[in-house]
């Protein structure tokens, strides 16, 4: 049995460093241990010692196992350097023990590189530093005790937070100490070397106090997350037990007293901010028509979006275009037609001799309706009834902007302006005459387009597209 | 007034607030910069109050003073609460110091609106831009937004926050309107929905904005909406406006209530379920369907047992599944294994196949599982014989876990 001394308790280096050795000499787990400390001196071998390598001089070990094992050998437990030895010697033979998260070895190496890593991340926590003012200015100086030998491992993150501050961090094992440019570690330290108080700690627990909401007291949860043995280090901790002693009755005092009467507010009175709006859209009569949309209830499609999408374009544009409704994109911006469909539409228009501008542009109905699906919403199909409930607003539209061709995007959109469905591809590329005196023309969803999977079809469909477009176009010209 | 007075009340102010997040922002230190300050992926939370919430965050209200009646707001006008309002510098001052300590990770600003939105959004952008501009405070950054305000302000906002968000208050919109009538849920949803397009441009471009996204927060339990209908907002929420969190907050008596609202102990486990049955839709698999179909005819959760349990009760036809057989997305549907263990699962039965022994050291509850799964070494008797399951595996006193707080 050999017994190798390693360099310190965090000497991960040297741990690595002899086992590889031992690895390439072939010496069984069993035949050594390692130790961290010379307890007694003439046991233990020098490192020189060691059988040198014969043959094979390299082996790869998985970069996790290094991770792990990194991570693991700050652990307090004396036997952790044995037991990396002996998962390096098992790793030879199976490759794939990493894998085995079950094995007895693999589980203990999780279990001690978790608590390691629980271990720096709660120093990372609950440090408290209190200020110290000297020749050189303020310093912050923090008493801390870990779990296990982080100090090194945990303390490079203090220095990138705190770069511009000069701290120290004592602990029983070891010191950190920051200069502004360097960190350095040096012996442990007692508690009677920190500073006993800092003024800004009342600060601090007036805030913890107030914080606190005495109705929902749940202790088991926070001592769950910091355990009781960190307390006598955090400042804050003396106010638990007050606090949880207080909290029914205030509870209790809360929901028994009546309220008081409610306070009526002195100066002046705040005006709805909506209500000027109001007042100058009042003078525009679609405008006015939007805001009351805006607030329309009429099927249960308003709750779940976003908004109301109403159409736009200007008030007496020669074409109206009807969709068949919002999009995600355009229930986000509250706007018709911005999407990848919109783009296509402006487009296909623009290949047909007009400008966007120049029409307006809505929806047969006009609240997207979907299914979440995740981080996603999933277009839904709006029902006849739906359509049938936002008539109103399109009639109002048609009404106001009297168009001279209405063009129908898709099935929705004849069916809100026919009361009937009607198939797309047999009606498209004619104008006919609406009810009312109108005249229309239907032709496929922009959105269609975008579903086509072959570019040659994808390319015929717009042209068939731009061609119904052209048909509106020059309709609406003659009628000029 | 002094400094401890005003923070004793806008931090109470601020209390009703549960997100307390400091992760998800972009990894950034202090080394290059003339501050204080570092972001590293993951958020810490410094300390634990008694009701189980993290401190991570100094979370307060720059003033209480609100022109808005909400009936369930401490800080509604009508309460008869005493009010405070932090200048931009005592904000300030209370971020650095408590931040060279350690105390917190940075800043969650909240206000209640005074004059209008636009007003009291300036002023909480003076706090954040003194902090990031002349400190180079590289801490965390959390601002509530407020719905309304121009658009301008709010991209400078997300400009220095790390994360934004506004509340959505209520799971029903009929609730705000009956209980908080200045509140416009549409001006509530406009706002998520031009912080998603917002997020989602500055994310295409390359630019800094809210890096750590956008939450909202749900009180569950000031209005009838069951927790069905919470979930059915929750998941509209997440699929429309790219939340990273949904916070639910057990309405909780407050001082001074109104009179048209009746106070009672806050519903802790029903807000623990809730936040359970979240994580089922976020990261487990289930749909909101199958949550739904945990719950009860009046669509509330059970209380006694959690809602995977009472999904699997519900669907024993589908169990016991062979542990070293079943795929991945199965697994997670198993009572009593968790995310991290499916995958250790998935790996491990590679190799070889795995035995009670083998689960036990991974961690898993045997008592837990062995009814839902099948081992070389373990076949549970049949489930339909056993109605009193739920109760044989379920502990008498339920467990009041916390689900991390922090995770984005």
């Amino acid at each position: 049995m050999r017994s190798i001394l390693l360099g310190g308790e965090a000497d991960f280096t040297g741990w690595r460093d002899h086992a590889r050795s031992l690895i390439l000499a072939d010496v069984p787990p069993e035949d050594v241990s390692f130790v961290t400390q010379d307890g007694a001196p003439g046991l233990f071998e020098e490192a020189s010692h060691h059988a040198q390598p014969q043959g094979e001089t390299e082996f790869r070990v998985p970069r996790r196992f290094v991770e792990l094992a990194e991570q693991a050998a700050l652990h307090r437990d004396a036997d952790r350097f044995d037991l990396l030895y002996r998962i390096l010697w098992r790793l030879r033979r199976e490759p794939e023990l990493l894998e085995l998260a079950s094995d007895p070895d693999i589980a203990r190496l999780h279990a001690m590189a978790k608590a390691v890593g629980r271990d720096i991340h709660k120093m990372h926590a609950f440090v408290r530093f209190r200020a110290v003012v000297t020749a050189e200015g303020e310093q912050f100086v923090a008493w801390y005790e870990p779990d296990h030998h982080i100090v090194e491992a945990a303390t490079p993150f203090f220095a990138r937070r705190f770069t511009n501050l000069v701290w120290t961090i004592l602990t029983p094992e070891r010191s950190a100490h920051w200069n502004g440019a360097e960190l350095l570690f040096g012996p442990g330290a007692t508690r009677a070397e920190a500073p006993k108080e800092d003024e800004l700690e009342a600060l601090w627990l007036s805030y913890y106090a107030s914080i606190f909401n005495p109705a929902r007291p749940k202790p088991q949860a926070m001592r769950a997350e910091m355990p009781t043995r960190f307390w006598h280090n955090l400042p804050e901790a003396r106010l638990i037990a007050p606090l949880l002693a207080g909290a029914e009755e205030r509870t209790q005092e809360m929901i028994a007293r009546a309220p008081t009467k409610p306070a009526v507010r002195r100066g002046a009175k705040h005006p709805d901010p909506a209500a000027a709006e109001q007042r100058a859209e009042a003078a525009d009569d679609l405008l006015q028509l939007k805001r009351e949309a805006l607030e329309c209830r009429a099927c249960p499609l308003w709750a779940p979006a976003t908004q109301t999408v109403f159409g736009e374009g200007p008030k007496n544009a020669p074409i109206l275009l009807i969709g068949e409704q919002p999009g995600d994109q355009e229930d986000l911006a509250g706007r018709p037609f911005v999407g990848p469909a919109g783009k296509i539409l402006d487009r296909a228009l623009a290949d047909a001799g007009l400008d966007r501008a120049r029409a307006y542009v809505t929806n047969a109905v006009k609240h997207f309706k979907f299914e979440p699906r995740g981080k996603r919403r999933l277009h839904k199909k709006p029902s006849v009834g739906e359509i049938r409930a936002c008539a109103p607003w399109l009639e109002g539209e048609l009404t106001l902007v009297a168009p001279k061709i209405v063009v129908m995007l898709g099935a929705s959109a004849a069916q809100a302006m026919l009361g009937r469905s009607a198939s797309v591809m047999k009606q498209r590329g004619r104008v006919f005459d609406l009810p009312g005196g109108r005249h229309g023309l239907v032709t496929v969803h922009p959105s269609y387009l975008l579903r086509l999977q072959g570019d040659d079809e994808r390319h015929e469909a717009y042209q068939d597209f731009v061609k119904d477009l052209k048909l509106a176009v020059r309709f609406q010209a003659k009628q000029a | 007034m002094d400094l401890k007075s005003k923070l004793e009340i806008l931090a109470d102010a601020a209390k009703y607030d549960a997100s307390c997040a400091s992760s998800g922002g972009a990894a950034r230190d202090s080394r290059d910069g003339k501050g204080i300050g570092s972001m590293e992926g993951m958020g810490i939370c410094h300390s634990y109050t008694p009701d189980g919430r993290c401190v991570s965050l100094l979370k307060i209200l720059l003033t209480n003073s609100c022109i808005y009646d909400c009936l369930y707001c401490v800080n509604r006008a009508s309460s008869n609460v005493r009010r405070a309002r932090f200048s931009v510098e005592e904000v300030v001052r209370l971020t650095l110091s408590f931040y060279k300590r350690n105390y917190i990770e940075g800043l969650f600003l909240s206000s209640g609106i005074i004059k209008d939105s636009n007003y009291t959004m300036e002023e909480m952008l003076r706090v954040v831009r003194t902090l990031r501009n002349d400190h180079d405070f590289r801490g965390y950054i959390h601002l509530k937004l407020i719905p309304n305000a121009d658009e301008s302000l709010v991209t400078e906002a997300g400009l220095y926050a790390d994360r934004v968000s506004v509340n959505i208050e209520l799971p029903k919109p009929e609730s705000l309107d009956r209980l908080a009538p200045r509140k416009n849920i549409r001006n509530i949803r406009r706002s998520m929905g031009r912080l998603r397009a917002t997020i989602e441009e500055a994310q295409a471009e390359r630019k800094t904005f809210a890096p750590a996204g956008q939450s909202t927060q749900m009180i569950v339990g000031a209005d009838d909406a069951s927790d069905s209908a919470i979930l059915e907002t929750s998941a509209n929420l997440y699929s429309s406006y790219n939340l990273r969190r949904v916070y639910y907050s057990a309405f909780s008596p407050i001082q001074d209530s109104s009179r048209h609202l009746r106070l009672s102990d806050a519903p802790l486990m029903r807000e623990h379920r809730l936040y359970q049955a979240d994580w089922l839709l976020r990261f487990y698999g289930f749909g909101l369907g199958d949550i739904q179909s945990a719950a009860t005819k009046n669509g509330m959760l059970p209380l006694d047992i959690d809602p995977k349990l009472a999904w699997a009760l519900g669907h024993r036809h589908l169990f016991p599944l062979d542990l070293n057989r079943a795929s991945r997305e199965e697994l997670l549907r198993v009572p009593g294994l968790g995310v991290k263990t499916v995958e250790r699962i998935v790996a491990s039965r590679r190799v070889r196949a795995l035995r009670c022994d083998d689960l036990a050291r991974l961690k898993v509850s045997l008592r837990k599982v062995a009814p839902f799964v099948i081992l070389p070494d373990h076949r549970p008797t049949r489930l339909s014989d056993r109605d009193n399951l739920a109760r044989l595996i379920t502990p008498p006193q339920p467990e009041q876990l916390s689900l991390g707080f922090d995770v984005a």
